[in-house]
């Protein structure tokens, strides 16, 4: 089927029009890279007429570089972003729409974990087709664990707490680093939420990262380092080099790490975070393709753009290789896990949390909760005082984010 | 070169000839000429200096967001938010102000100082003078990224080796270089240091090469000793260096931004961010560009006053 101007909404997962070129822009910087090479190449070998021109791009940076290089044209037609930045791009009117892709393939909530579905609409739209989740873990390093004679994964604060005293007896002084920059605040979230903390209003317009809920989560952080259970000032990355010397036994990290830790030969093993407090959760992101109103000025570009999307993300079980999890429930039951080392942690896909579809929110994490947060962890202030105060300018910035996205 | 140029070939002209094409040509180069020398120079000014000055300005003036349609003009609310006592915005702004000025302070007098001993070190002649010089100005060569990733982990509390040497020499190895102050201050200092004084001391160099020999030789006739050489010869001789450098230092100092962006992400909390780190975080993660462009703003008028002080320090004086 030749596409016509106009026909932009239809999805018939076929291109058949002229050869065209599709800018790809990702982050896959670290051990998923590779994976998603293979993919692309796939991809190009099947489709003679489509060439994906793919450019990798630090996470860190890429969200402030796609809007300026979409809005001046020179930037991606399609790619991959965190479920968390969808709301944000696309209030931004960086990114369009994806609702006739979803259609066309016949995806729907049923496929995935509702979570996750859910978190890609924003204003009644969808604007991303979720590639894989993945959360927070529970790395130990197995031969610490021998050696304190401890037999069973702690699964709550109970068996944790006592971990780490069977840990610090066997020797290990430090067997638990509390990182007070990345990945602490991610720790925070699932604390709160294990608490049953409601950290961000659903409708964007408040943070509350002081209630008395969400406290309890940063005084436990602080508390591993008063008792002595974690150095006292762990610098940015340090808790995981840490790990993969052998001289933390236990680190919580995101399960993207898996590659970087297989070839470190660390012997490690992988399990899913302690709940410390009441309710299974844990904080989880998604990796989304998206398309972006550059690629809708071109039909032929925009056709190519969904044909894309739609063939990648039935192939997300080879990017289970990268370490993440695939996002669409058939695939995660087609056997792919099974020997993955994040098997165990997909099977807790039920209890992820995402943050809410709340444009902005990336910023206000990074200029309220983060720093405040460091500060509780690093003992500078009190735990409340800082959050307090940060939970002020946080509802301060979500205000004038709601008003410039509303007007 | 007159007579030559002319086309008819006449070998002699008159005076009143000669005269007149002097007198003639002001009125018809004059008023062009210049602007044309000028005007390769004057384009890339006006285009990426003047141009963004007067744009960074006006967007200063409004709740600016270059990704949204809306962009409503909001007067001087920008300015009089960061002016009002009380709001976070405004603790936040200035905080990150006495953040710059720390290090401004502590580390301009140090780059001032340290390569200019470095450098009148090495403009004596000995052996291996040049390996030295090399040396001193390897690291400047290296990208902040480089630095500031290298400085970090070998700065950390934990399993840094800096602390580790610390402790096997018997001073105290467990000092936080990276997540408590003052000793981040320390660290950022002095790896800014240790990094860029090499620049510094490579003009202090040239300038010291541009001292004539003969003001030492008669300054030693006349019975000047090592230090009142250096006092009444070098100092005087290196005055126009020593104010570029001045301010070269001063300007480079106030916006510093990548060593605390990557060694310390700004923290502990948010001690360490200086000035250009909110404002990037403002206008480029917030994209409040409005605000951040006030801030820039505000920040530029500190910067110039502090220029105009350093102009009058080296100004020459009579006498």
């Amino acid at each position: 089927m030749t596409p016509r101007p106009g026909d932009g909404a239809e999805f018939t997962g076929d291109y058949t029009g002229p050869a065209v070129e599709l800018a790809y822009w990702n982050g896959f910087t670290g051990g998923d890279g590779p994976f998603m090479q293979e993919l692309v190449e796939q991809f190009m070998a099947e489709h003679e007429n489509i060439t994906v021109v793919p450019n990798t791009i630090q996470w860190a940076d890429f969200y402030q570089r796609v809007p300026a290089a979409v809005n001046a044209g020179e930037g991606p037609d399609v790619g991959v972003m965190h479920l968390d930045q969808l709301a944000t791009n696309a209030a931004r009117n960086v990114i369009v729409p994806v609702d006739s892709i979803a259609e066309g393939l016949g995806l729907s909530a049923d496929d995935f974990s509702e979570e996750v579905w859910e978190a890609g609409v924003y204003e009644d739209q969808r604007y991303g087709i979720p590639l894989d989740v993945h959360s927070l873990a529970m790395y130990y390093n197995t031969e610490h664990f021998e050696e304190a004679g401890i037999t069973e994964v702690p699964t709550d604060e109970e068996s944790f707490m006592a971990a780490l005293d069977a840990l610090q007896e066997a020797g290990y002084e430090n067997p638990f680093w509390m990182p007070n920059q990345w990945p602490g605040h991610l720790m925070y979230l699932s604390l709160a939420w294990q608490n049953g903390a409601e950290v961000y209003a659903e409708d964007g317009s408040a943070a509350d990262f002081a209630s008395p809920e969400a406290l309890e989560g940063a005084e436990w952080q602080r508390s591993i380092i008063e008792e002595g259970y974690s150095p006292s000032d762990v610098a940015i990355d340090s808790q995981y080099a840490a790990f993969k010397n052998g001289e933390n036994s236990i680190t919580w990290d995101g399960i993207w790490q898996i590659n970087d830790l297989e070839e470190s030969g660390v012997p490690y093993e992988i399990a899913p975070v302690p709940t410390i407090f009441d309710e299974d959760a844990i904080w989880a992101n998604s990796h989304n393709f998206f398309i972006t109103k550059q690629a809708t000025e071109d039909e032929n570009k925009y056709q190519a753009a969904q044909v894309f999307i739609g063939w990648m993300s039935e192939q997300s079980a080879e990017w289970a290789g990268s370490g993440m999890i695939p996002a669409r429930q058939s695939v995660r039951d087609s056997g792919v896990l099974d020997d993955a080392p994040q098997g165990v942690i997909a099977e807790q896909i039920e209890t992820m949390r995402f943050l809410p579809p709340v444009p902005g929110l990336g910023g206000v994490q990074a200029e309220a909760l983060e720093p405040a947060l460091s500060e509780a962890i690093l003992g500078r202030s009190e735990p409340a005082t800082a959050l307090e105060r940060a939970s002020e300018q946080a509802t301060e910035l979500m205000e004038q984010n709601l008003e410039s996205f509303g007007g | 070169m007159a007579a030559s140029a002319t086309p008819t070939g006449e070998e002699v002209q008159t005076p009143a000839a000669y005269e007149g094409t002097t007198s003639r040509r002001p009125t018809t180069h004059g008023r062009l000429t210049p602007w044309l020398f000028l005007a390769p120079y004057l384009t890339l000014f006006t285009v990426f200096v003047i141009a963004p000055i007067v744009y960074g300005a006006w967007i200063s003036l409004h709740r600016y967001d270059y990704t949204l349609p809306g962009k409503p003009f909001v007067g001087l609310d920008n300015y009089l938010t960061l002016l009002r006592p009380g709001s976070i915005t405004f603790d936040i702004f200035w905080d990150s102000m006495q953040a710059t000025v720390i290090f401004t302070v502590t580390s301009v007098p140090l780059l001032l100082v340290i390569p200019l001993l470095v450098a009148l070190v090495m403009n004596r002649s000995f052996p291996g003078r040049n390996v030295f010089r090399a040396v001193f100005f390897a690291p400047y060569v290296l990208g902040v990224a480089v630095v500031a990733v290298l400085w970090r982990y070998l700065l950390d509390r934990n399993i840094g080796l800096v602390n580790y040497y610390l402790d096997a020499i018997g001073l105290p190895g467990d000092i936080a270089w990276t997540t408590s102050v003052p000793a981040a201050w320390v660290a950022l200092v002095g790896v800014t240091v240790w990094w860029t004084l090499g620049f510094n001391a490579v003009i202090y160099l040239a300038g010291l090469q541009d001292i004539p020999r003969e003001l030492y030789e008669s300054a030693r006739v006349d019975g000047a000793n090592g230090w009142q050489q250096f006092r009444h010869v070098t100092l005087p001789g290196l005055r126009p260096v020593l104010s570029f450098v001045t301010m070269v230092t001063i300007i480079a100092s106030v916006n510093m931004f990548g060593q605390s962006y990557l060694m310390t992400e700004g923290g502990p909390g948010r001690a360490t961010r200086t000035a250009i780190y909110q404002i990037a975080e403002t206008g480029l993660r917030n994209y409040q560009m409005g605000s951040a462009s006030a801030m820039s703003y505000v920040l530029t008028v500190f910067l110039m006053l502090l220029s105009l002080g350093v102009f009058w320090l080296f100004r020459e004086r009579k006498g």
